[in-house]
C-alpha cells in the first residue's frame, strides 16, 4: 500500500533545498598573527609549536620552534619571553608559560640528541660570520640550512659570546649552552675561535658574504672622582672572569652602579662570590630601572640590596659617596646636593655597553651612527655583501633579539647571494582578544616553574628556575588558547544551526558549504580563538 | 553530570578536542553524526532551535544506538522543517497537532510495548507553547501515567511561528506582539507565567533536566542520561530566537550562553522530584548584560533606562541563584592534570 | 452463539476479538461501560498483547490512539457528547493522517443545556471529519459492525466510528451472538500498516501542505472514502460467509419495494420504525423503511435502488442543524432531487419516539398535511412557558 500523498515523506529530502541563496555574508576561515608571534623577537611560530607540544609530540614542536631559533633550551631559560607579555590568556586568568615549555623541549632535545640535518643542496657559497654569540650563530645555522658553506670566527676562546660571557650560569647552565653550540657545529658550520676577524673588507675577498654580529662588548666608563686605593671594574669584565673560571676579588661589601639587567647579574654573582653585602645604586626609581622585573625580584630575594634614586659621586678605599636624586616633573633624575656615605670594598659599573667597531673601519661606505652600525632593511650594511646585526647594529640587545637578526640576515643573505631578494611574508593582522570567546577555554591558572630555595642561591652558580617535568609542560601547553589559528576544535562543525560546516579531518581543517550556509555567522562568534571572519556577500 | 576529561586549551567546553579521544568527544564532533535535522530546512538564520533540536536528536540517536522514532508539536520545527515535498528530518518523525505532542508520543511508547518493540525510544519534541501551553495537559498527563517517552521542549520563550505572541514561558518585561513595550509597564507582565521544569518535578518523574545550546558537552550528557532511564523524563532546553528576541543572528548561542551566566535561566537536573545536580554559573554576569542585545528588552534601556525593572529581572536571577545554589556548585570537573586522578 | 448480554458488553467482547492492541479512553456516560469491560479484559490478561491507557481527556485519547496507530499498532477508542467534539481537531488529524482508528461513539446529545442522553448531535456534527461513520440497528449490528470496521479501516488506512446509541443500546441487555475467537481472526488479519515509524526505514508523517498540494490531498480522501462502499459490500459477504449472519454494510431496507413513502432513519429508532411500518401496511398504506447503516461515506447508489420509485420521502432525524432542519436530509436531497422530501426531527436529548408519534407523522406525510420540517412531539405547553419566563 501506498504511503499516503504529500502528507508522508521520505527522509532527508530537503537536501534539495539549497538555503544558501539567502545568505548574505559568508564565514571565511582566516589566520591571525597571536600576539606571542608578534612579540617575538626570533620571530618563533609559537603558536604552531604549542600546538605540537600540546599533543605530546615534542620532537615535532621542537622542530617547528628550530625552524625559527637554534637555542630553544638557551632561550627556555634566558629570554625575557616579551611573547608572555603579549600572551592574550594573561587577560583571562595568567599568561602561558611559554618560556618554561620552551626550554623543556630544548633539555628534551638534548637529553634525547635531536639533531638538524642539511637537506638543501649546497650552493656553493662561502659566508663568513663574524661573532660567535647567539646572532651570529644563528646566522650561521639558518646559513646553513639552506645550504651555503659557512665558517665563524670569534676572537673569544669559546663559542657563545654574551650567551657565554655575559650570562651568569645560574642563569644559563653551561652544558645547556655547549649542547646547542655544538649542534650547530654539527651540522658543518666552521667554528674558528680565538680568531678575531680585524678587517672586514679583507675578509670580503675570501668569501661571498660577511655576516657582522660582533655585539657591543666594550662597558661604559664613567668620571667617578676616585681615590688610588679605590677598586672600580666594569661588569662585563667580571662577569667575563667568572665565566673564564677566574673570578675576580669584589670584597664583602660591592656596590654595582646601574640599573639594567647586567647590573642585576652582576650583584647576584657578587654574592656568589661571597660579598654579603651587595648594592645596587640606580639614579632613577624602581619602575624606571630597565632591568626586568623578575631579575630585580629574584635579585632582592637573594639579598641584593637597591638604593634608588641615587647616584656615585666618589669613591674612596673602603667608601663610595652617593648622592641623592630626584625625578623633576619630566622624570629626569635631578641632584639634591644630599650625600651619604656607603662601605664599599669594589664597585662594579654596570652602565652600559658600547659597539667596538674596528671591524669596519676599512668599509669606508659602511656607516655608524649614535655608536652603531646602521643597516637596511635587508640588514646589509652600507657595504655590498657586508650584512650586520646583533648587539652591533640598532637592536633591544637582548639574546632573543640578536636571534631574531640572524635569522633575517640569513635570509637576506641567502637572497641576496642567489639574487633573489628576500621578501618577508605578509604579517597577517593580530589576534586580538576581544576576537576570542573565551567561555570555552576552561580556567587554568599557570604552572609555577620550581626555583632553588633562596638560602642556597648564594652559594652556588646552580641554576636557579629549573624546568617543568612533562606533565606540567603538557598542562601550560594546553593552556595555549591558540589565539587567531584554528585548532580543529569542531566548534564551526557543531554549532551550525545549518549543517554547513564540512570537516575535513586531522589536520584539514574544515569548509564550509555554501550550498546550505544562510550566513548567520554563530560559527563566527564561536569560534574560541576568532579564526573565522564573516564578510559580505559579494553581489 | 558524568565527569570530564580536563583539557584547558579547549576546555572541556568546545563542540571537539583533537586531544580527546574519540569516544570522549561530543557527538556534535563527529562526522558521522545522525544530523537528525539535516540541511535545506527553512529556519531562520541563526535559528536557535534548528540547533537544538540536532543537538538533541543526534545525542539520542547516539544513546539509542539509533532505534530512535519522535513525535513533534505544531510550530517553528515543524514548519520549517517539513513543507512539502521536502523534509530535513533522517529520523522516523510523526507531526500530529500543537496541543498533543506528549499525548501522541505516548500512543507511540504504548504500541511498542504492545508490539514487544521496546527496542525502540520514543522523543517528544515541541516549542514552548506546545509543551508549556496548549500541550501542558498531555503532557502533565503523559507525565502521571509515567509513559516511556522523553519530552523536550525547546523553549523560545514565545510563540514564533505565528509572529512572537507572548507564551506561558515569556519572561516578565519582555515585549511580545500581545505584551508590547507600551503604557506604563511595557511589556510582559512581572509575576506571571510558570517553570515547566518544577512542574515536571513535582510529578516525581524519573528525570527532569533543564539545558541551553549553550553547553553543548552539558546538554548531551543530560539527553544520554535521560535515555538512561524509563518512564516519563523531561528535558527543558533554551534556544534563543533571532526573530523573536531581536538578537543578532549570529548571537543566538552567546545569548543563550548570558542567559545562563546571568542566573535567569537555571540549568540543572532532577531525579524523582529532586535536584541532583546544578550547572555552576562560570562566569557571573549582571542580567543588563543578557538583556541589552535583544530588541525585546530595548524598552528598559531606551528612551531612558528603566533600573526599577531591571533591578526586578535582576532580583529573579538572584531568587535563581540562592535557590539552585549556582554559584555554591561543586566544581563538575576533576582535579587538574599533574594533581591526582 | 446468541447470549443475553448488555451491548456496551458485546462491543466490548467484540472489539477485544479484533484484537486490539492499544485502548485509551477517558470516561463519558454512555460510553463508560464498554471502556470498562475493556479494562477489565485486558487487566485480567485475557485480551494479551493489549494494552490500555488512561487518558486524561478525549482529546489525548484520540492522540494516544494516532500515536499508537502510526507506530504500527491496533488502536481503539470509545467516546461520546461532549467527549466527541473535544477531540474534534484530533478526529480531522487521524483521518488526514491516514490511520485506521476504530472508535465507538456512544451516541448522545451535545449542550448546553447539557444533557447525558441519546440522539446523533455528536456524531453529526463531525459528519465532515473524513472518518467512515456506520450506524448500528442494535447491538447484534453494533457488535459485527466493529469486526467490519478495523478491516475495513486497516484495508483502506482510514478511521472508521462505529454509532450506537446511548443506553438505548449501550445498556440495553438483548441477545447477541458475539463473534467468536476463531471465526474472528479469520476474517480480520493481523494489522499491516500503510506507513509506520520504524527506524529502519524512516519517514516523516504529517508534512506541511500549503496550496500547491492540499487540494489534491482531500481529493484523494474523497476517492478513498467513496472506494469504501465497494468494499463495505465486498466485506458484507465475506462477513457473512465467515460467521453465517447477515449484515448491511451501506443500508437496510424494509418493506420498501412496492413502497410510496419510505421513511429514512439511522440507528436503534429503525425498530420503532419497522413495527410502525408494520401497523401501517396492515391498514393498506403503503409505506417503507431505509436504515442508513453507512453515514459517511453517503451510500448514493445504494439509497437510490433501495428506494425506487417511491415518490415520497420522510428523514427522521435524531439531530438537526439550527437554522436550516435536517442534515441527513439535506444529503438525501442531493441523492434524491425529485422526490418530496420531509424532515421529522425526533427523540432530541433523549425524548423516546413513540409508534404512536411516528404513526401520527406518516398519517400526515400520506395526506399531505406533514410541513416540510416537523419537529416530533413538540411540546406546545412549554414553548408558551418559556415564553413567559419573565426577562
Amino acid at each position: 500500500m501506498k504511503a499516503p500523498f504529500a502528507i508522508t515523506l521520505r527522509v532527508g529530502s530537503s537536501l534539495a533545498n539549497k538555503t544558501g541563496a539567502w545568505r548574505t555574508e559568508r564565514p571565511v576561515y582566516v589566520d591571525r598573527l597571536p600576539p606571542c608571534n608578534d612579540a617575538c623577537p626570533a620571530g618563533e611560530n609559537v603558536q604552531r609549536w604549542l600546538y605540537h607540544a600540546e599533543s605530546g609530540e615534542y620532537e615535532t614542536a621542537w622542530r617547528e620552534l628550530m625552524r625559527d631559533n637554534p637555542f630553544p633550551a638557551v632561550m627556555g631559560r634566558v629570554c625575557y619571553h616579551p611573547c608572555q607579555t603579549a600572551c592574550n590568556r594573561g587577560k583571562l586568568d595568567e599568561e602561558v608559560g611559554i618560556n618554561a615549555v620552551e626550554r623543556f623541549l630544548g633539555d628534551e632535545a638534548i637529553r634525547r640528541g635531536w639533531t638538524v640535518s642539511v637537506t638543501a643542496p649546497p650552493t656553493g657559497k662561502r659566508v663568513l660570520v663574524v661573532g660567535a654569540g647567539p646572532s651570529g650563530l644563528a646566522a650561521a645555522y639558518h646559513l646553513r640550512l639552506l645550504g651555503h658553506e659557512v665558517t665563524v670566527r670569534d676572537a673569544a676562546p669559546r663559542a657563545g659570546g654574551m650567551m657565554r660571557y655575559g650570562i651568569p650560569a645560574y642563569r644559563l647552565a653551561r652544558d645547556v649552552l655547549d649542547a646547542e653550540v655544538d649542534r650547530i657545529a654539527a651540522m658543518g658550520v666552521t667554528i674558528e675561535l680565538s680568531s678575531p676577524v680585524p678587517d672586514a673588507a679583507a675578509a670580503l675577498r675570501d668569501f661571498d658574504a660577511v655576516f657582522l654580529a660582533v655585539g657591543a662588548q666594550l662597558s661604559r666608563r664613567t668620571e667617578i672622582p676616585a681615590g688610588d686605593s679605590a677598586r672600580i671594574l666594569d661588569a662585563l669584565g667580571v662577569l667575563r672572569d667568572v665565566s673564564e673560571g677566574e673570578p675576580p676579588l669584589l670584597g664583602r661589601r660591592v656596590v654595582v652602579y646601574g640599573g639594567g639587567n647586567t647590573a642585576m647579574d652582576v650583584a647576584r654573582t657578587a654574592r656568589r662570590l661571597g660579598a654579603t653585602d651587595a648594592v645596587v645604586v640606580y639614579r632613577r626609581t624602581r619602575e624606571r630601572m630597565p632591568a626586568q622585573p623578575f631579575e630585580v625580584a629574584e635579585a632582592e630575594q637573594e639579598g641584593v640590596r637597591m638604593r634608588w634614586l641615587s647616584t656615585i659621586a666618589a669613591a674612596d678605599g673602603g667608601t663610595v659617596t652617593v648622592e641623592r636624586m630626584r625625578l623633576d616633573e619630566t622624570g629626569f633624575p635631578r641632584p639634591t646636593g644630599e650625600y651619604e656615605e656607603l662601605a664599599a670594598d669594589s664597585v662594579v659599573l654596570a652602565i652600559g655597553q658600547d659597539v667596538d667597531r674596528s671591524v669596519v673601519a676599512t668599509l669606508p661606505r659602511v656607516s655608524v651612527a649614535d655608536g652603531v652600525v646602521q643597516v637596511g632593511a635587508d640588514m646589509m650594511t652600507g657595504q655590498p655583501g657586508v650584512f650586520a646585526g646583533g648587539d652591533m647594529v640598532p637592536s633591544p640587545r637582548t639574546v632573543t633579539a640578536a636571534v631574531g637578526h640572524g635569522k633575517q640576515a640569513a635570509r637576506y643573505i641567502d637572497g641576496w647571494l642567489r639574487g633573489e631578494p628576500y621578501a618577508p611574508p605578509p604579517r597577517h593582522p593580530l589576534a586580538t582578544f576581544e576576537r576570542l570567546n573565551t567561555w570555552y577555554y576552561s580556567d587554568a591558572p599557570a604552572t609555577v616553574r620550581p626555583t632553588l630555595d633562596a638560602a642556597r642561591r648564594v652559594s652556588t652558580f646552580a641554576e636557579v628556575v629549573g624546568g617543568l617535568d612533562e606533565g606540567s609542560a603538557l598542562f601550560e601547553a594546553r593552556r595555549c588558547m591558540s589565539c587567531g589559528n584554528c585548532f580543529e576544535c569542531d566548534n564551526c562543525f557543531g554549532v551550525c544551526p545549518d549543517n554547513a560546516v564540512v570537516k575535513l579531518g586531522p589536520g584539514e581543517r574544515y569548509a564550509i558549504d555554501l550550498d546550505f550556509c544562510k550566513g548567520c555567522g554563530i560559527c563566527v562568534t564561536e569560534c574560541p580563538c576568532g579564526a573565522i571572519d564573516l564578510v559580505p556577500e559579494e553581489t | 553530570m558524568s565527569e570530564r576529561v580536563r583539557f584547558f586549551q579547549t576546555g572541556s567546553f568546545a563542540v571537539g578536542n583533537r586531544l580527546l579521544p574519540l569516544d570522549a568527544r561530543t557527538v556534535q564532533s563527529d562526522p558521522s553524526r545522525s544530523n537528525s535535522l539535516t540541511s535545506g530546512h527553512r529556519a531562520c538564520r541563526g535559528c536557535g532551535e534548528a540547533l537544538g533540536a540536532r543537538y538533541v536528536l543526534d545525542a539520542a540517536m547516539r544513546a539509542t544506538g539509533g532505534r530512535l522514532v519522535t513525535v513533534n508539536a505544531t510550530g517553528c520545527l515543524e514548519v520549517f522543517s517539513t513543507p512539502y515535498p521536502e523534509t530535513s528530518w533522517r529520523v522516523p518523525w510523526l507531526h500530529s497537532l500543537f496541543g498533543n505532542a506528549p499525548a501522541v508520543a505516548s500512543g507511540v511508547a504504548t504500541a511498542l510495548k504492545a508490539r514487544g518493540r521496546t527496542d525502540i525510544r520514543v522523543l517528544g519534541q515541541g516549542g514552548d507553547g506546545g509543551t508549556v501551553d496548549i500541550g501542558f495537559g498531555c503532557l502533565s498527563g503523559m507525565f502521571e501515567r509515567g509513559d516511556d517517552v522523553l519530552f523536550v521542549c525547546y523553549d523560545n520563550q514565545g510563540y514564533m511561528n505565528t509572529g512572537v505572541q507572548r507564551s506561558g514561558a515569556t519572561p516578565p518585561a519582555a515585549r511580545t506582539s500581545t505584551t508590547q513595550a507600551v503604557g506604563p509597564e511595557p511589556g510582559n507582565v512581572f509575576g506571571q507565567g510558570k517553570s515547566a521544569p518544577l512542574i515536571a518535578m513535582a510529578h516525581e518523574i524519573p528525570y527532569v533536566a533543564t539545558a541551553t545550546i549553550a553547553d553543548l558537552h552539558d546538554l548531551e550528557s543530560k539527553v544520554e542520561r535521560a535515555m538512561g532511564f524509563h518512564g516519563a523524563r523531561y528535558l527543558h532546553v533554551l534556544v534563543p530566537c533571532p526573530l523573536g528576541w531581536g538578537g543578532d543572528a549570529a548571537q543566538t548561542v552567546r545569548i543563550a550562553r548570558l542567559a545562563v551566566e546571568s542566573g535567569l535561566f537555571p540549568v540543572f537536573e532532577a531525579e524523582r522530584g529532586e535536584v541532583t545536580a546544578v550547572s555552576p554559573i562560570r562566569h557571573r554576569v549582571p542580567v543588563e548584560e543578557y538583556l541589552r542585545p535583544q530588541a525585546r528588552f530595548r524598552h528598559l534601556f531606551e528612551p531612558e533606562r528603566r533600573a526599577d525593572v531591571i533591578d526586578r529581572l535582576q532580583a529573579g536571577a538572584d531568587r535563581n541563584i540562592e535557590r539552585f545554589g549556582l554559584l555554591r556548585a561543586e566544581e563538575r570537573f576533576g582535579p587538574p592534570l599533574g594533581e591526582g586522578s | 452463539m446468541l447470549s443475553q448480554i448488555e451491548g456496551s458488553r458485546a462491543v466490548a467482547e467484540t472489539v477485544a476479538r479484533c484484537r486490539p492492541q492499544v485502548i485509551c479512553a477517558y470516561p463519558i456516560s454512555p460510553q463508560t461501560h464498554i471502556v470498562e469491560a475493556l479494562s477489565a479484559l485486558v487487566k485480567s490478561g485475557r485480551l494479551a498483547g493489549c494494552e490500555f491507557v488512561n487518558v486524561e481527556s478525549e482529546f489525548a485519547a484520540m492522540s494516544v490512539a494516532i500515536g499508537a496507530s502510526a507506530a504500527g499498532a491496533r488502536a481503539y477508542t470509545a467516546t461520546a457528547s461532549q467527549g466527541l467534539l473535544y477531540m474534534a481537531e484530533a478526529l480531522y488529524n487521524a483521518s488526514g493522517l491516514g490511520l485506521p482508528i476504530v472508535m465507538t461513539v456512544a451516541n448522545r446529545a451535545i449542550g448546553a443545556p447539557i444533557n447525558i442522553w441519546n440522539d446523533h448531535s455528536d456524531a453529526m456534527s463531525q459528519r465532515d471529519s473524513g472518518w467512515i461513520q456506520l450506524y448500528a440497528e442494535d447491538n447484534q449490528a453494533a457488535a459485527d459492525l466493529h469486526v467490519l470496521a478495523f478491516r475495513l479501516a486497516e484495508e483502506l488506512s482510514t478511521p472508521v466510528m462505529v454509532c450506537m446509541d446511548g443506553f438505548v443500546l449501550t445498556h440495553a441487555v438483548e441477545a447477541v451472538d458475539v463473534p467468536g475467537q476463531a471465526a474472528a481472526d479469520r476474517f480480520l488479519p493481523p494489522f499491516q500498516p500503510r506507513q509506520v515509524l520504524d527506524p529502519d526505514a524512516p519517514v516523516t508523517i504529517g508534512a506541511m501542505v500549503g496550496p500547491e498540494a492540499f487540494t489534491e490531498v482531500r481529493y484523494l480522501a474523497h476517492v478513498n472514502q467513496l472506494a469504501a462502499l465497494a468494499r463495505m459490500s465486498e466485506l458484507a459477504r465475506e462477513f457473512t460467509a465467515t460467521f453465517d449472519r447477515p449484515l448491511a454494510p451501506l443500508v437496510s431496507p424494509y418493506r420498501c419495494a412496492d413502497a410510496e413513502t419510505v421513511v429514512v432513519a439511522l440507528g436503534s429508532v429503525l425498530g420503532t420504525l419497522k413495527d410502525t411500518v408494520d401497523d401501517l401496511r396492515a391498514a393498506g398504506v403503503p409505506v417503507g423503511v431505509l436504515g442508513l447503516t453507512a453515514f459517511r461515506p453517503f451510500p448514493v447508489e445504494a439509497i437510490r435502488a433501495a428506494i425506487g420509485p417511491a415518490r415520497r420521502v420522510v428523514v427522521l432525524e435524531r439531530a438537526f442543524a439550527a437554522g436550516v432542519g435536517g442534515i441527513v436530509a439535506a444529503d438525501l436531497a442531493g441523492a434524491l432531487p425529485d422526490r418530496e422530501m420531509h424532515t421529522v426531527v425526533a427523540g432530541l436529548g433523549g425524548r423516546p419516539v413513540t409508534r404512536d408519534s411516528l404513526r401520527e407523522a406518516l398519517a400526515a406525510a400520506f395526506s399531505g398535511k406533514l410541513a416540510p420540517l416537523t419537529f416530533l412531539d413538540l411540546d406546545e405547553r412549554l414553548l408558551r412557558a418559556a415564553e413567559e419566563v419573565p426577562s
